[in-house]
């Protein structure tokens, strides 16, 4: 008997151990990667890397000859990140709160089922369809590559995110709220404008924030929707590129790789920031975001 | 009103993007029939073979894999952070670190996993100079693990003390307690998020353009290089005439269908749960 129960301490020793050193191992990789960024890209990082366009190969091919850091900087990939940014938030940031509104205010009812289960599969989307879809439709349609396009192709990948965070939060408000808001006289637009709205915004940021920093790390869908262009672009139908875009471009041309540390360790700490911003303001809204 | 009009955005996005699929790939279902295309190993479009197969197998292969490689992993990491050290600073300090992690951008993951990890591998002979299947596989299971943890955390957490405390009581360890209590009583969230992560993997496409070697021909093992359903649309995209393009619209309505049911059935699963 006293054996047996040394065997069961024993057990749980080795599985505790066994947990420990696994969550090690797989922590490990993570930790490289964070010190390659640090270590390769920061020392590339100054001032005329935030100010300048992106060099051309030749340039960076002679300042690797000469032994010199390579000239320019991500320009370009800031403006039409930010650029097509603006354009998806335009788009979703209206109509996935409207539609995560009408989702939990007709929860259990059949339309919005079938409604959910539609953003489910929205929102499990590859990235690659996405892009393809949108290339079709728009790029086609328009006979070229553009920011619109890529506003796009952002704004669908953003728009089930939206739609299932404002959901989330509002099951996370009390009910009370609504129905003291209606017992009081209030119509249905103004109590949910004026009480629900207000009492969700913590929540609708978070969920916002998430959905902007993973809209930053989207590559493949602006790949085929945006191409990517050496210069700052306004026109809304000419392409233009991003940081993610940035990052394939300099991947693939030879003698770049150190701005591709840069980009790629100034893209991470920007969403390293927005994700910590929205951790802090969604502290107080305990809900699962599905995403994370 | 104005909220039931906003959901119809939605539904007609849906559509459209499903008509799109269909309409673009009906072609090639016309031309090549829709078995001959799914059961065909051969992907030759200079000679008008134009089967999925390899990359269909290169597709669940390496999802599969990556899947059996991360469960591990990101259950003892959630464990650890969600059970072991609930409530301590270094389980909250582990917890925001994985959350972000989570967020990390794909391009990144896969050009660090091409300069870091590939010399690695072909090193020690996995792959074709660190091309290939199993790479990618590793690099996959890399980017899902952070994902998939950080939602196990929240179930894992969300075990009632009360429940643990009472099995405590009874005289079980630790093991017996994750083993027969906190597992138990999260399995359909745990099973709901590694779904989720799988729908993930299957789209994934730029790591695996990277690192998986992109050869049309059928894998002959895990060390060799293949392609995937998503890494094939992208790599012939650009080069693509009418018919072929027709025939990577049939590629990518596999894939969504694919992910569709992965999703769907997380999604089923999550209601359980939640809700």
């Amino acid at each position: 008997m006293i054996s047996f129960q040394k065997f069961r301490i024993y057990i749980n020793k080795c599985f505790i151990a066994l947990i420990c050193l696994f969550s090690f191992v797989v922590l490990l990789p993570f930790l490289m990667l964070i010190a390659r960024l640090v270590k390769s890209g920061l020392k590339y990082i100054c001032l005329d890397f935030f100010t300048q366009t992106s060099p051309s190969p030749v340039d960076a091919m002679l300042a690797n000859l000469a032994g010199e850091a390579i000239p320019g900087g991500i320009l370009n990939g800031i403006c039409g990140s930010l650029y097509m940014l603006t354009i998806a938030l335009v788009l979703t940031v209206p109509l996935g709160i409207l539609t995560g509104i009408y989702l939990y205010e007709n929860r259990g009812k059949k339309f919005a089922n079938l409604i959910q289960y539609l953003n489910a599969v929205c929102y499990g989307m590859p990235s690659i369809i996405i892009g393809i879809v949108v290339y079709v439709s728009v790029v086609k349609s328009f006979h070229s590559y553009s920011v619109l396009a890529g506003g796009i192709a952002l704004s669908i990948s953003m728009l089930p995110k939206i739609i299932r965070t404002t959901r989330e939060t509002l099951k996370l408000l009390p009910a009370y709220l609504k129905e003291s808001g209606l017992a009081l006289g209030g119509s249905y637009t103004g109590v949910i404008l004026k009480i629900i709205m207000p009492a969700a915004k913590g929540g609708l940021l978070t969920g916002i924030l998430i959905s902007v920093s993973r809209a930053l790390g989207e590559t493949v869908p602006l790949i085929v929707t945006a191409l990517g262009c050496s210069m700052i672009n306004w026109n809304i139908n000419a392409p233009a590129s991003s940081m993610t875009l940035l990052i394939w471009d300099f991947f693939n041309t030879p003698n770049m790789v150190s701005m591709v540390w840069a980009t790629s360790a100034f893209l991470f700490s920007i969403i390293i920031c927005l994700n910590l911003i929205a951790k802090r303001i969604g502290r107080q809204w305990k809900f699962i975001l599905y995403h994370e | 009103m104005t909220l039931f009009v906003s959901t119809l955005a939605l539904l007609f996005l849906m559509a459209g993007i499903l008509y799109l699929l269909l309409s673009q790939a009906r072609p090639a279902f016309e031309h090549f029939g829709f078995f001959r295309f799914i059961g065909s190993s051969e992907w030759n479009p200079e000679n008008g073979q134009y089967g999925a197969l390899p990359f269909l197998t290169g597709t669940l292969l390496t999802a599969s894999l990556a899947l059996i490689i991360c469960i591990p992993f990101s259950l003892s990491l959630a464990l650890f952070v969600g059970d072991l050290y609930k409530g301590r600073k270094i389980a909250f300090r582990l917890n925001t670190f994985i959350d972000v992690l989570a967020g990390t951008p794909s391009v990144i993951l896969g050009i660090w996993g091409y300069y870091s990890l590939r010399p690695f591998f072909a090193a020690l002979h996995i792959g074709h100079q660190g091309y290939g299947i199993l790479p990618a596989t590793i690099l996959l299971a890399l980017m899902i693990v952070p994902y998939a943890t950080s939602m196990i955390i929240t179930f894992i957490a969300a075990v009632p003390t009360q429940l643990k405390e009472g099995a405590y009581c009874l005289g079980a360890t630790r093991f017996e307690v994750i083993r027969n209590i906190s597992i138990p009583f999260a399995k359909k969230g745990i099973m709901s998020a590694y779904a989720l992560a799988l729908g993930r993997v299957l789209g994934e496409t730029i790591i695996v353009t990277i690192i998986i070697g992109n050869s049309n021909h059928f894998p002959s093992g895990i060390n060799d290089i293949g392609n995937t359903l998503a890494s094939v649309i992208f790599n012939q995209f650009e080069t693509a005439d009418a018919l072929k393009f027709s025939f990577l619209f049939a590629i990518a309505l596999l894939l969504f269908l694919i992910t569709a049911i992965v999703n769907l059935f997380a999604r089923y699963l999550l209601r359980r749960v939640v809700s």
